[in-house]
């Protein structure tokens, strides 16, 4: 039966005797004072969920790992490993790569949100989000703001390292900020993607097989580590339309002070399109589960 | 849809269901389930494992469509008017529907905003319920830290938080311990005297007993009985007379006296000493059934079998169930063939993992 309970029987004998008794009285004020409140917007509860996200951060700050040491290793270790053969030195590289990095990293932890999709649809919590009257999708939206708080801090990590490397944009802050804000809204857009898939596997490992048998090539066969003009002619046919190309084409560029309106219309576009397609999905999904 | 009187404006039943279904695969988890519940009234939802239960209270819960059949909750369809049936209800589930990586009062006060209470107005109304459940200690504390009796009142706090008109609790004390048991029997008479009605669903007949004003009896899918508590015991006879003997050895001579004294069947107990017979047809009334077995009991005297203890009783609901489904309760269902309502497959994945 069920684990939650009979793990929680066999610890509710020790405690049960120590809890305090049910207040009768407070409880009817309780019930008689509940006058309900207009229900809330769209904007509002998904707003909430996103608080949500954060207090799972909050309580568990463990789990900032893969936003912090794992894109400082990525950095650090292409970096130097590549760019004194592609560019020189790696000093020179990191002025090309730092930009696509960053793109990579965060595109490959939104895998995460179809993890913590993934684990939270088991537990009896989200019965409880689906039987209320709000708006539908609000709870995976909220899921998704939790996240792109997680984007921001992976960002700003990177970029940190990457200044002490000597990275030096000739954007400015505003080239940069402008380059990350691009990256946040694709990355959201990205997510849907993993929603989809946290909704629809069965299992935790299987999400996580699945989002790397996607993110490998999605983000290696990509103009992040090299320029696609190296590349034989089919495999620049596959860059060239990869939706990670453009966002880096497109970061890059900003980080660099100039204005790549084709990659960034590229960019949006692609954000538009994939939660067109997979947000409907999810929510289909969502209301079938 | 926010009315603020409990019952609203519809007159009606807080719940009717007409040849509601549910398949999963081959089976089908519910077949066929009519139900009309009154408003204001605790109604129990009495089956084994697997027997349809939790299924129909999601599919009332709006959180599974029916594959046939109407449901309809305070007057609204659960799948055409959704949203209406889930501004009146409240679920709580056989495990904990709250988030165990957040404190109790975060979960509070996360549903109190998502049910549109402003920032203060959340964090009072979650004071105001923790305090209420003796949990204002543990307020601060990750409910995955909390003991089994804790979790169940978070759970039903988070439930009554927003004053629902309908509370459905699918087998809320599984897996207690008998005082946290007691605990939430409590809390349900305390928020039903408030006016709630409660759909319960639960495996144990004493639950059903202690809470429940009407009781369904369903099985395999199927409502195989329905009607008052009283209704259902009459139903089997008005009383049953239970006999332990002093000597196993002479349990075959008691049973055909007791037999020939009272005209019914003598059932015979696992135990090798004991035997219960149905008294009384149920129109005789009590008294009827009392000068029946103390006739009987004379007969065993007179045949020199020693009766150790007898007692004469109101069928109770086990002996209701025995009756219905000529089984016993406890052997009915092995392990292993329950065709599952999602959550106990699921929960049962868990567990061996």
């Amino acid at each position: 039966m069920s684990t939650a309970t009979q793990s929680s029987g066999t610890t509710g004998t020790t405690d049960s005797a120590d809890l305090a008794p049910v207040r009768a009285e407070s409880l009817a004020a309780v019930l008689v004072s509940g006058a309900r409140p207009p229900r809330p917007n769209a904007l509002r509860t998904s707003l909430t969920f996103g608080w949500r996200a954060i207090l799972k951060i909050k309580h568990v700050p463990e789990q900032l790992f893969d936003v912090t040491a794992f894109p400082i290793m990525l950095v650090l270790m292409y970096t130097y490993l590549f760019g004194g053969a592609l560019a020189g030195s790696p000093r020179e590289y990191i002025q090309y790569l730092l930009p696509g990095i960053l793109v990579m990293s965060v595109v490959m932890i939104t895998m995460y949100t179809g993890l913590s999709v993934n684990i939270d649809i088991e537990k009896g919590v989200f019965d409880r989000f689906r039987s209320l009257p709000i708006w539908r999708p609000s709870t995976l939206v909220g899921y998704l703001l939790g996240d792109a708080l997680r984007y921001t801090i992976a960002s700003v990590v990177m970029l940190s390292v990457g200044l002490i490397m000597g990275f030096r944009p000739d954007g400015g802050v505003q080239g940069v900020v402008a380059g990350v804000v691009l990256l946040i809204v694709f990355s959201f857009a990205f997510s849907w993607v993993w929603t989809m898939f946290g909704l629809l596997l069965r299992t935790e490992k299987s999400v996580m097989g699945v989002s790397m048998m996607i993110l490998f090539p999605l983000t290696f066969l990509s103009d992040i580590f090299v320029r696609p003009e190296t590349m034989p002619g089919w495999l620049q046919a596959f860059v060239n339309n990869n939706p990670v190309t453009h966002v880096s084409s497109a970061v890059r560029g900003l980080m660099d002070g100039s204005w790549p309106s084709a990659e960034i219309a590229w960019s949006l576009g692609w954000a538009g399109l994939l939660v067109a397609v997979f947000g409907p999905v999810t929510m289909r999904l969502y209301n079938r589960k | 849809m926010t009315s603020s009187n409990r019952t609203g404006h519809w007159a009606g039943p807080a719940i009717e269901t007409a040849g509601l279904v549910k398949t999963f695969g081959d089976t089908r988890a519910v077949d066929g389930v009519d139900l009309r519940i009154e408003a204001g009234t605790v109604y129990g939802l009495l089956g084994p494992n697997g027997a349809g239960k939790t299924t129909t209270v999601r599919m009332l819960a709006t959180l599974l469509r029916p594959d046939d059949g109407q449901a309809h909750v305070f007057g609204h369809d659960v799948v055409r008017e959704a949203d209406a049936v889930r501004s009146r209800v409240s679920l709580t589930g056989q495990y904990a529907s709250v988030d165990e990586d957040l404190t109790g009062t975060e979960n509070l006060v996360l549903l109190a905003r998502l049910t549109g209470h402003g920032k203060k107005a959340s964090y009072d109304r979650a004071a105001q319920l923790l305090d209420a459940f003796g949990l204002s200690e543990a307020a601060g504390r990750q409910v995955k830290n909390y003991s089994g009796g804790m979790r169940r009142r978070i759970d039903i706090a988070a439930s009554i938080l927003n004053t629902p008109d309908l509370l459905f609790l699918d087998e809320p004390t599984t897996g207690l311990d008998p005082r946290s048991r007691n605990q939430v029997w409590e809390i349900v008479r305390a928020v039903v005297a408030q006016g709630t009605t409660v759909l319960l669903t639960t495996q144990y007949l004493d639950e059903a007993d202690q809470l429940a004003s009407r009781i369904a009896v369903i099985d395999k899918g199927k409502v195989i009985a329905e009607g008052t508590k009283g209704e259902l015991k009459a139903s089997v006879g008005a009383g049953a007379v239970h006999v332990r003997l002093r000597d196993a050895d002479r349990r075959p001579d008691a049973e055909r006296l007791l037999r020939q004294a009272l005209g019914t069947d003598i059932q015979l107990e696992p135990d090798p000493v004991a035997l219960t017979a149905r008294v009384g047809d149920g129109s005789g009334g009590g008294s009827r059934a009392a000068e029946k077995a103390s006739l009987a009991l004379a007969e065993l005297a007179r045949a020199g079998i020693t009766v150790d203890n007898f007692s004469l009783g109101q069928p109770s609901l086990d002996e209701v169930f025995l009756a219905l489904t000529g089984k016993p309760e406890q052997t009915r269902t092995p392990p292993g063939t329950q065709h599952g309502t999602q959550p106990e497959t699921q929960q049962k994945k868990e567990a061996t993992a």
